[in-house]
């Protein structure tokens, strides 16, 4: 039973990848951008809530409504004005810039908030769990993280293949010169993308930081997770990206299970193993030339 | 390798024998008198570097390798990034492994010195396996999965207790000599090293296989179809480069006498490596080299005010990558047209030349 369970957890657990994984996929999609700064944004999402909580007493989950949208306007500044210059067929610019980016991101939160580990409190929640029969305890801070993570996914996923503004980026995507002809603001429209996968790995983060603990050097580690997610599950597609979390996820926990310190490894063995046997991940959607 | 002016087919004296009225205004050449003059003094400055330990303290020979770690390593990273357009976050790893191996061989009993050439290679021949998985990633991709192959290695380090675990060890094999020897020699070996990989790098790039790798940098289905053999050259430049991380390592470990998985395995080699290639300039030999300076002696002056420093260097790639994409050596190249070690070929039309 204590498998099922590993199994059980990992699922969960890779729920919050995937959602982490969701924004590197979108930009990626949209921009063929690679965010190194992917993790350090989850971890200043994860500071900016820890702050709003303790100067207001808000419901730590409650900050979302602050915090989402204000890592959506950074983003799309940050896109419209920096990174917008590096977008093109040579991905050196852009790697270099969200490269510095991360540096500086995770050392300003190291000097504002020192190198101590914290967490959201999120009260009663983060004990309470839903008992299954066999003894299994599924924590409802998990299963709604799952089920966060599962319609924010779903939504993209709705709003990319059937929104008109879904259409624009799309088409941006597979030729932004022919999109200018026919009067799309690109820049607009990678700025928008990007303000919308920021606006997810804030979710990603504040969920995290409820779940789990997180210190400014956290970040790393998540755009890693992120990025195997990405990778196992296939290029350019969201579901994929989903099912990329869980894999990892459930290589993780049931890793955990064999030896509490063999985790992360066995997670990093599993994305070398599809690298190796099936490099274009289990759901690819495009063909990265 | 002979030189310097070569004439182009049919440019002077056999157009001229033809008695053609259109000879073609230009000379091909590959820098002439400059490129001379650095690579003498090239010569003259390795051989002012060798004296040092006669004349300077040992804690100066100390700062010096690390110099010379940081120019390998900016070099090596610009190998990849600038030449075989291929991004990668992980040559820590390789680093990790040749300190690694150097701290292995010296407990089988082997002098460190000797030992040192070894765990260069072990690291490039590492590589090659490993290059089979990260090539079939591209762009910010590969720079992760790279990133990822090193965590691995770290994993796998800090589960052999034989080599110190998750804390750590120290270098044996060197408590015979006296402190002021260990350290000239330890100086000695770097400077020999260091040179060795950079004049390889040189000599690399100016030959045929150099200019297949220019031409996969620039478009590799061009270069691919023109009949450069593209993944061999790639995993020739990763193992070079493999082989150079791993040379620092081993000077890293020989030169401060203890290892730590997590610093050895640390991304921040990586950062410090792009700080100096993209500082100095990407995609020219003296660009990295001239960025390792600059950043040791930033370092050197800054160190100390912590994470404020860091977020400065941070602030300052971000401004070179997207104002100054060439960096400081190649926007120098660019104003002056000096380049002292030339590794391509350059078109001067007759006119314009001035001599």
């Amino acid at each position: 039973m204590t498998w099922v369970n590993a199994t059980l957890q990992g699922i969960l657990l890779g729920g919050l990848f995937g959602l982490f994984a969701a924004g590197l996929s979108l930009m990626f999609g949209v921009m063929r951008l690679v965010n190194l700064a992917h993790g350090d944004i989850a971890v200043l999402a994860a500071f900016c809530a820890s702050v709003i909580v303790t100067a207001t007493g808000a419901a730590p989950l409650l900050t979302l409504l602050a915090v989402a949208p204000v890592l959506a306007l950074f983003g799309y500044v940050l896109q419209r004005f920096l990174l917008d210059r590096t977008v093109g067929a040579d991905p050196l610019p852009s790697l270099l810039v969200t490269f510095g980016l991360a540096v500086i991101v995770q050392n300003v939160l190291l000097d504002v908030f020192s190198a101590d580990t914290r967490g959201l409190n999120v009260g009663g929640l983060a004990t309470a769990s839903l008992s299954l029969p066999g003894g299994l305890r599924l924590g409802w801070i998990s299963l709604l993280t799952f089920a966060v993570a599962v319609t924010i996914i779903g939504g993209l996923q709705v709003f990319l293949s059937s929104s008109p503004q879904g259409r624009v980026l799309r088409a941006t995507s597979d030729d932004p010169e022919v999109a200018r002809l026919v009067g799309l603001d690109s820049r607009h429209v990678y700025a928008t993308a990007t303000a919308l996968a920021f606006a997810t790995v804030a979710v990603a983060g504040v969920f995290l930081a409820a779940r789990t603990t997180f210190n400014p050097t956290s970040g790393s580690s998540l755009l890693i997770f992120a990025f195997e997610a990405v990778i196992i599950g296939g290029l350019g597609s969201l579901w994929g990206t989903l099912a990329g979390g869980v894999i990892l996820g459930i290589a993780q926990t049931v890793g955990s299970q064999v030896d509490p310190t063999l985790g992360i490894l066995v997670g990093h063995l599993v994305f070398l193993t599809v690298l190796a046997i099936r490099p274009q991940g289990l759901l690819p959607q495009v063909v990265t030339a | 390798m002979t030189d310097a002016r070569m004439t182009a087919p049919g440019a002077s004296s056999p157009a001229a024998a033809l008695g053609s009225r259109h000879v073609p205004a230009y000379t091909v050449t590959r820098g002439g008198r400059t490129a001379l003059a650095a690579r003498l003094g090239f010569l003259i400055l390795v051989g002012l570097l060798v004296s040092v330990p006669f004349n300077l303290t040992p804690n100066v020979a100390n700062k010096l390798v690390t110099l010379f770690v940081l120019v390998l390593l900016a070099s090596m990273w610009n190998l990849l990034a600038g030449f075989g357009g291929m991004v990668s976050a992980g040559q820590q790893g390789f680093i990790g492994v040749g300190a690694y191996t150097l701290l292995f061989l010296a407990q089988q009993g082997m002098n460190p010195y000797l030992a040192v050439p070894l765990a260069a290679l072990a690291a490039g021949v590492l590589s090659l396996p490993m290059s089979l998985l990260a090539f079939r990633l591209r762009g910010g991709y590969l720079a992760i999965g790279t990133w990822v192959m090193a965590e691995v290695l770290r994993q796998l380090v800090v589960r052999i207790d034989g080599l110190g675990a998750g804390t750590g060890a120290s270098l044996p094999g060197l408590s015979g000599y006296a402190p002021a020897q260990r350290q000239a020699d330890t100086y000695w070996v770097a400077l020999a090293g260091t040179a060795i990989v950079l004049a390889c790098l040189y000599l690399l790039l100016r030959s045929s296989t150099g200019a297949g790798l220019t031409a996969i940098r620039d478009n590799e289905v061009a270069a691919a179809s023109s009949g450069v053999r593209v993944v061999l050259a790639k995993r020739l430049l990763f193992a070079l480069a493999a082989t150079g991380c791993g040379l620092a390592g081993a000077l890293t470990l020989a030169n401060s006498l203890r290892v730590q998985p997590d610093s050895v395995f640390s991304i921040q080699w990586t950062a410090f490596m792009i700080f100096c290639a993209v500082i100095g300039g990407i995609g020219t030999l003296e660009g990295p080299m001239l960025g390792a300076v600059v950043f040791f002696v930033l370092e050197d002056r800054l160190a100390d005010s912590g994470t404020l420093y860091l977020v400065g260097l941070g602030a300052l790639a971000i401004a070179i990558a997207a104002f100054l994409p060439a960096g400081l050596w190649g926007e120098a190249q660019k104003r002056l047209g000096l380049t002292l070690f030339p590794v391509g070929h350059r078109l001067v039309l007759r006119d314009a030349r001035t001599g």
